[in-house]
C-alpha cells in the first residue's frame, strides 16, 4: 500500500542523506533540507499536533510563507494522518478584517483543530479563533519542541488507507475557501504516475519554483511530485520572485535546472522585466521543459520569451503546455514534450457567434489558438453542450473529465460535489474549450472567475470588498477581467457606483477601492473605475451582470483613446 | 527633491501603474504601505527610476522599508548619485 507516509518512510530507511528540497531566501545561503531532517523536523511538528489534542482526521491549516516552517508543518500533519491545507499569505501585515473573513470561510466546512503561524500573528489569530466553535490550538512555528527519534510503528499517518483524504486545496477569496478540494493518498499518486509518464520525469530531472504552495501547481508539480519522487527541487518565494524575476533563471543555471512550471504571464513578465546585468553568464540549455499552465496560454508569450533568452541557450521547444485543474489533482492534458506544441488561427466571428473553432480563411479576422495538449492516460476528456451531449471536433463546449485521480469531494460539501459532476462520473471543469486532432484547446470560462497571473480569483469576492468602502452603493459593483496581451493575463477591472457625480470625489473613493482590495486579497487592480448613479446594470431578476457592464466599460474605454 | 523628479515619477506611476493620468500623487502619499502600488508594479517602478535617472535600485529595496512615498524614492535615487 502506497501512502505518502509509507513513501517518506522508504526515504528515511534507504536514502535518509538524499536532498529532498532546497529553499532559496535572497541574502542567504541556500538551503537544503536532506530526507532525514525532512522526516525529523516534520515528527516534532506531527508529536506537538497530537500533544495538543490535534487527531488523525482533522484539519490543520498553515498559515506561512515560503519556508521551512511550511514544509515541516505540511509533513507532520501528514505523518498524524492530520489534512494539512495552505492558507494564501497575504505580503504585508494580516488585516484582522480579511482573516476574520476568510477564517470563517474555512471552518465553515473544514472546522480544524489547528493553526499554524508566525509569532506576531499569535495575539490575533488565538482571538479569531476564540470566535469559532470546537477547540482548536494556534501553533507558533518556531516554538515546536524537538523529539527525540522518529517511530514510524507509532505514527498515525503510517496506518492511513489509500482512500483517504491526505490534503485540503483551496483557491483564494472568501468563495473559493469554502471549497475545499480534498484528495486521496490514491488519487495523488495515481497522478504522479500518469503525469510523470506523460512529461518522462525521471530521478535526473531537477524542478525549479517560485510557485506559491497554496495553489495546484506549486503544490503539486513542485513540492509532493518531487518530494514523493525523489526528484531535486529548488524553490524561492513568489514575493521574492515578483521583485527581481530573475531569480528563476538563475536557479535554471545554478542548478542545471530541467524542469518548470508557470502562469502564462510569467513569460511576458521576464521578458520585459529583466535587465541584462542580471543575465550575465546564464546557461539555460539544461532546461527541458517549461510548462505553461494555469492560466490561458499565448503563443506570443512563448515567442517574446524565446526572443528575450534564445541566447542563453535556451530552446524552443523547451516552451510546452498543459491544462488542469486542482479537482483532478493539477494535469489533465499535457503537451507531447518532444514536439511543439499545436498552434492555429481560427476564424473570429465563427469563434465568438457560431461558438465552432474554423480554421481562419481569405485574410478574415483570427484568433490565434495554442493547444494544451492531449489528455495525460488515465484521464479522458469530451466536450459536451449544455445537456452533457459530446460536440464534435472544433465545436465549442464545455470540457468534461473522468480519471483515476478525481477529488473525493468538496470537503464537507456534498452539495457542492454533486452540483459539479455528470451523470456517470464525469466532473465538469466550468471551462470551456475544443478537440481536433486528439488536441485540447481551452476556450475561455463558463464559471464566473477570473484568472489573475495564474491564480485564480471570484469576482463576487472583489466586489464585497468594494462595497466594504465608505460610499460606495451596496450591491452595486462589479469586478471582471479584460485580457492585456501585453502582459499575457487578465487584469482586473472594479466598477463601483457612488451616489455623488463629483470627479474629485471619485477620484478619492477609487483610491479607497484600490487600497482596501488590494490588501485584503493580495490582488493587483488594474482599473477602478468610480461612476455615478444608475451606471451599474443590473438583470431583470437584480444580479449584476458581469459580461453587459464589461461591454459598457470596454465601449467607454475605446471612445476615451 | 527637485520638483521636475517628483513630476516625473508621479507621471510615470499615475499613466502606467494606476492607469489614471490624471491622478495627482502628492510626495508624501504613502504608495507601498497603502497599496497603491501592487508588487507586479515596483519590477516597473524600479526599471523606469533606473533608465531615467541613471542609478541601480536593488531588489531588496522594492519594499515599504527602503521608501515608500515618492519623496523617499528621490532621497533614495539622491542618496545613489
Amino acid at each position: 500500500m502506497t501512502t505518502f507516509t509509507s513513501v517518506l518512510r522508504d526515504f528515511y530507511e534507504r536514502e535518509p542523506d538524499r536532498v529532498s528540497i532546497t529553499l532559496q531566501h535572497p541574502n542567504q545561503p541556500d538551503f537544503h533540507i536532506s530526507y532525514r531532517e525532512l522526516i525529523e523536523r516534520s515528527n516534532d511538528y506531527a508529536a506537538e499536533y497530537a500533544r495538543m489534542g490535534v487527531k488523525p482526521g482533522d484539519v490543520v491549516i498553515l498559515i506561512l510563507q515560503h519556508g521551512k516552517d511550511l514544509v515541516y508543518s505540511f509533513w507532520g500533519a501528514v505523518l498524524l494522518g492530520a489534512i494539512p491545507s495552505m492558507m494564501p499569505f497575504l505580503t504585508e501585515k494580516l488585516s484582522p478584517e480579511r482573516y476574520r473573513a476568510d477564517l470563517a470561510a474555512l471552518f465553515s466546512h473544514s472546522h480544524p483543530t489547528g493553526v499554524v503561524t508566525y509569532p506576531e500573528f499569535e495575539t490575533d489569530m488565538k482571538a479569531l479563533v476564540a470566535d469559532h466553535e470546537g477547540s482548536c490550538h494556534v501553533f507558533i512555528a518556531d516554538r515546536i519542541p524537538l523529539q527525540e527519534k522518529v517511530d514510524f510503528a507509532s505514527l498515525p499517518g503510517a496506518q492511513a488507507k489509500e482512500d483517504e483524504v491526505v490534503l485540503l486545496q483551496h483557491s483564494s477569496g472568501s468563495t473559493g475557501l469554502q471549497k475545499g478540494v480534498a484528495l486521496s493518498h490514491r488519487a495523488i499518486f495515481n497522478h504522479l504516475n500518469s503525469y510523470g509518464a506523460s512529461i518522462n520525469l525521471t530521478r535526473d530531472d531537477v524542478i525549479v519554483s517560485w510557485l506559491p504552495l497554496y495553489h495546484d501547481m506549486g503544490l503539486i508539480a513542485c513540492f509532493l511530485l518531487p518530494i514523493l519522487r525523489g526528484v531535486p527541487v529548488v524553490q524561492m518565494s513568489p514575493f521574492d520572485w515578483v521583485r527581481a524575476p530573475y531569480r528563476m533563471l538563475r536557479a535554471i543555471s545554478d542548478y542545471h535546472g530541467t524542469l518548470t512550471w508557470v502562469p502564462n504571464f510569467a513569460y511576458n513578465f521576464c521578458a520585459q522585466k529583466i535587465r541584462d546585468r542580471d543575465l550575465e553568464g546564464l546557461d539555460l540549455s539544461s532546461w527541458r521543459a517549461s510548462i505553461n499552465t494555469s492560466e490561458p496560454v499565448r503563443f506570443k508569450s512563448h515567442e517574446m520569451f524565446f526572443e528575450r533568452f534564445k541566447g542563453f541557450g535556451l530552446r524552443f521547444e523547451t516552451l510546452q503546455t498543459s491544462y488542469g485543474m486542482a479537482e483532478n489533482v493539477f494535469a489533465a492534458t499535457q503537451n507531447d514534450l518532444s514536439k511543439l506544441p499545436y498552434v492555429e488561427d481560427v476564424d473570429r466571428e465563427s469563434f465568438t457567434t457560431d461558438r465552432v473553432a474554423r480554421p481562419a480563411y481569405g485574410g478574415r479576422p483570427a484568433i490565434q489558438m495554442m493547444s494544451c495538449g492531449q489528455p495525460i492516460p488515465e484521464t479522458v476528456i469530451r466536450i459536451v453542450d449544455d445537456k452533457g451531449h459530446d460536440l464534435p471536433e472544433r465545436h465549442i463546449g464545455e470540457i468534461v473529465l473522468k480519471s483515476t485521480c478525481m477529488l473525493n469531494e468538496y470537503y464537507n460539501r456534498p452539495d457542492l460535489t454533486k452540483k459539479a459532476f455528470l451523470p456517470g462520473g464525469w466532473y465538469m471543469s466550468g471551462d470551456y474549450g475544443y478537440q481536433f486532432n486528439g488536441e485540447i484547446f481551452v476556450a475561455g470560462r463558463k464559471k464566473d472567475m477570473l484568472i489573475v497571473g495564474g491564480k485564480n480569483v471570484y469576482p463576487q469576492d472583489l466586489e464585497t470588498l468594494a462595497c466594504e468602502v465608505p460610499g460606495v452603493h451596496p450591491g452595486r459593483t462589479v469586478a471582471f477581467g479584460m485580457f492585456n496581451e501585453t502582459q499575457g493575463t487578465e487584469e482586473v477591472v472594479i466598477i463601483a457606483e457612488v451616489d455623488s457625480n463629483d470627479e474629485a470625489e471619485h477620484e478619492r473613493i477609487s483610491d479607497e477601492i484600490r487600497k482596501h482590495v488590494t490588501k485584503n486579497s493580495a490582488i493587483a487592480v488594474r482599473y477602478v473605475r468610480v461612476v455615478g448613479p444608475k451606471w451599474v446594470l443590473k438583470t431583470s431578476s437584480g444580479k449584476v451582470a458581469r459580461t453587459a457592464n464589461k461591454e459598457k466599460f470596454m465601449k467607454e474605454l475605446e471612445a476615451n483613446q | 527633491m527637485s520638483a521636475e523628479m517628483h513630476q516625473q515619477i508621479a507621471e510615470f506611476i499615475a499613466q502606467k501603474i494606476l492607469r489614471q493620468p490624471k491622478r495627482v500623487i502628492n510626495p508624501a502619499d504613502a504608495l507601498i504601505s497603502s497599496g497603491l502600488i501592487d508588487s507586479f508594479s515596483l519590477v516597473d517602478l524600479a526599471l523606469f527610476v533606473e533608465d531615467t535617472f541613471g542609478v541601480r535600485i536593488a531588489d531588496s529595496e522594492l519594499n515599504a522599508n527602503a521608501f515608500d512615498s515618492i519623496e523617499q524614492l528621490a532621497n533614495l535615487i539622491a542618496s545613489k548619485k
